[in-house]
């Protein structure tokens, strides 16, 4: 590998890494105040103008609080929860394609880490990697409620990677490709997945919900059950971790959705554009649908109830697995039909 | 069988009838839902940003006593007890005294309260005092007891429930509700 390759990476990396940790922020402070336009109040306003400075307060309270484990508690995998959560979180977004390629300095720089040929098999591998930081934590905090959030965080999660694997290959057998970069080229200009595959996609996003534990399938930490399920003997900064990851993920699994479904840095009259103006257009059109899905995450949250522990795994195995299972089987039919395997 | 007759008409039958296949899909209701806090984002909010902006109090507010004085600024009060035998969370004690010839200014009445002491954390604002009291002496006011740190300064002496000569309290709205609105 070239140094100014290697320089390349790292300079995308951080970036990278700068951006995700600072959207995950700026969702804490925008969750609160989007709950607060939907009950008819006003949200944080007292740090900042407007209170943009809340997330900064926030973080700085969490630095500050004691950083506590338990007496009982199992310390170092007490200590290794959050990280997990938080590494893998944040590992995802290593694979998605940002935009289209970069020209600078006499050189094409790909706006994605790694275009790794099997991009979305590793990031429902890191998914599932996902699910262990909970269940350590909520395990090592050796508390009968963090101990009951733990599994139901992970049967829940696995009982919901299935269906949104099933929608996932789906895509998959559209494109012919699990690189995530041929998936978004295939999506070119307004030709989405979401127009061919309707179904798998309200599959996916229900099933991305679930994943990332929120409202309504925000089981493992309901407050009125379990207290606050895993993280109830967390404090300080490895309980913002926690909460940071869940927002990471959050950001990330808009990303994966806009990506998969929604063409991703594809945006309608792209060919009229090219070089850098096209990549720079490909970031706005990336994000601008990542946020919509960010709010479209919240709106749900403010608005539904949560479910009950059995409703939801009826919902998952009795509902959402058939519906995408008849769906991946006609779209199989559906492909062979058009490459005349009938004939 | 005969079914028992129904003593009032308020029982309802249960009906639990099965889920259409619309309401079974949930999208329908969820989008319903949805469609009702996203016409909430556009509604004006009702916050009061509190320590900048205060609610009004209503007029019967019943807040930190005051011990009232008449308009030549003699104490109201005659230490007659009714206020500690109204009172039902037994906040209020005092001890009474004999007005000597020099104090004619201070003191309305032959007899005064020489000690007046209400414990703000028994009392319950109930305002029962106020309604006893025979010579409009003890009423209370819009103002909000403050917070401390020692239980001891809750226990309000009469260094800070007798009106101040230059400072008067105003209780007119009070006055003009419940039973002292025909005086």
């Amino acid at each position: 590998m070239e140094t100014s390759e290697l320089i390349e990476k790292l300079v995308l990396i951080v970036v990278l890494f700068a951006v995700t940790l600072g959207i995950a922020a700026y969702a804490t402070y925008f969750e609160r105040k989007v709950a607060a336009w939907f009950q008819d109040r006003i949200g944080p306003d007292r740090a900042g103008p407007f209170g943009i400075l809340q997330p900064l307060a926030d973080g700085g309270k969490l630095f500050f609080k004691e950083d506590f484990v338990p007496q009982a508690a199992e310390k170092w995998l007490f200590i290794l929860g959050p990280g997990i959560a938080m590494f893998t979180a944040l590992m995802t977004g290593s694979v998605i394609p940002w935009s289209t390629n970069l020209t600078m300095f006499g050189q094409d720089i790909a706006l994605q880490v790694a275009d790794v040929n099997i991009g979305i098999l590793f990031i429902m591998g890191f998914l599932s990697i996902g699910v262990y930081g909970i269940m350590i934590g909520g395990w090592a905090s050796n508390n009968k409620y963090s101990l009951f959030s733990a599994v139901r965080a992970s049967s829940q999660m696995i009982s919901y990677e299935l269906a949104m694997g099933i929608c996932v290959i789906v895509v998959v057998m559209m494109t012919g490709s699990l690189g995530l970069r041929e998936i978004v080229d295939a999506q070119h200009g307004m030709n989405w997945n979401v127009f061919y595959q309707p179904v798998a996609f309200v599959v996916f996003f229900i099933c991305a919900l679930a994943e990332t534990n929120r409202a309504p399938f925000d089981l493992p930490e309901c407050e009125s059950e379990l207290i606050g399920g895993y993280h109830t003997e967390y404090g300080s900064m490895k309980m913002g971790f926690y909460l940071f990851a869940e927002y990471v993920s959050l950001f990330i699994s808009s990303a994966v959705i806009s990506t998969l479904f929604f063409g991703g840095y594809n945006f309608p009259g792209m060919d009229n554009f090219e070089g850098n103006t096209l990549a720079i257009l490909g970031v706005v059109a990336m994000f601008t649908k990542t946020f919509i899905f960010v709010f479209i995450f919240m709106w749900i949250r403010w608005t539904l109830p949560r479910f009950r522990f059995d409703q939801l795994m009826h919902l998952g195995w009795k509902s959402l697995i058939p519906i995408s299972l008849i769906n991946l089987l006609i779209t199989g039919l559906v492909i062979a039909f058009n490459e005349g395997w009938f004939k | 069988m005969k079914t028992m007759q129904s003593l009032t008409d308020r029982k309802k039958v249960v009906s639990k009838k099965e889920m259409t296949f619309m309401e079974k899909l949930y999208l329908p209701a969820i989008i319903g839902g949805m469609w009702i806090t996203f016409k909430h984002l556009f509604r004006k909010n009702n916050t009061v940003k509190y320590p900048e902006e205060t609610r009004e109090f209503a007029p019967v507010y019943r807040g930190q006593h005051v011990l009232k004085r008449d308009e030549e600024g003699r104490e109201n009060c005659t230490a007659c007890g009714l206020c500690a035998v109204a009172c039902p969370a037994e906040a209020i004690t005092m001890v009474a005294a004999e007005r000597v010839k020099e104090e004619e200014n201070l003191y309305r009445e032959e007899k005064y309260a020489e000690k007046y002491e209400i414990n703000m954390l028994r009392c319950i604002f109930c305002g029962l005092c106020e309604e006893a009291c025979p010579k409009e002496a003890i009423f209370l006011t819009d103002r909000i007891v403050p917070s401390n740190f020692e239980r001891d300064e809750f226990v309000y002496g009469k260094d800070r429930l007798v009106e101040q000569l230059n400072d008067r309290i105003d209780i007119t709205k009070r006055q003009h509700t419940g039973k002292r609105s025909k005086i």
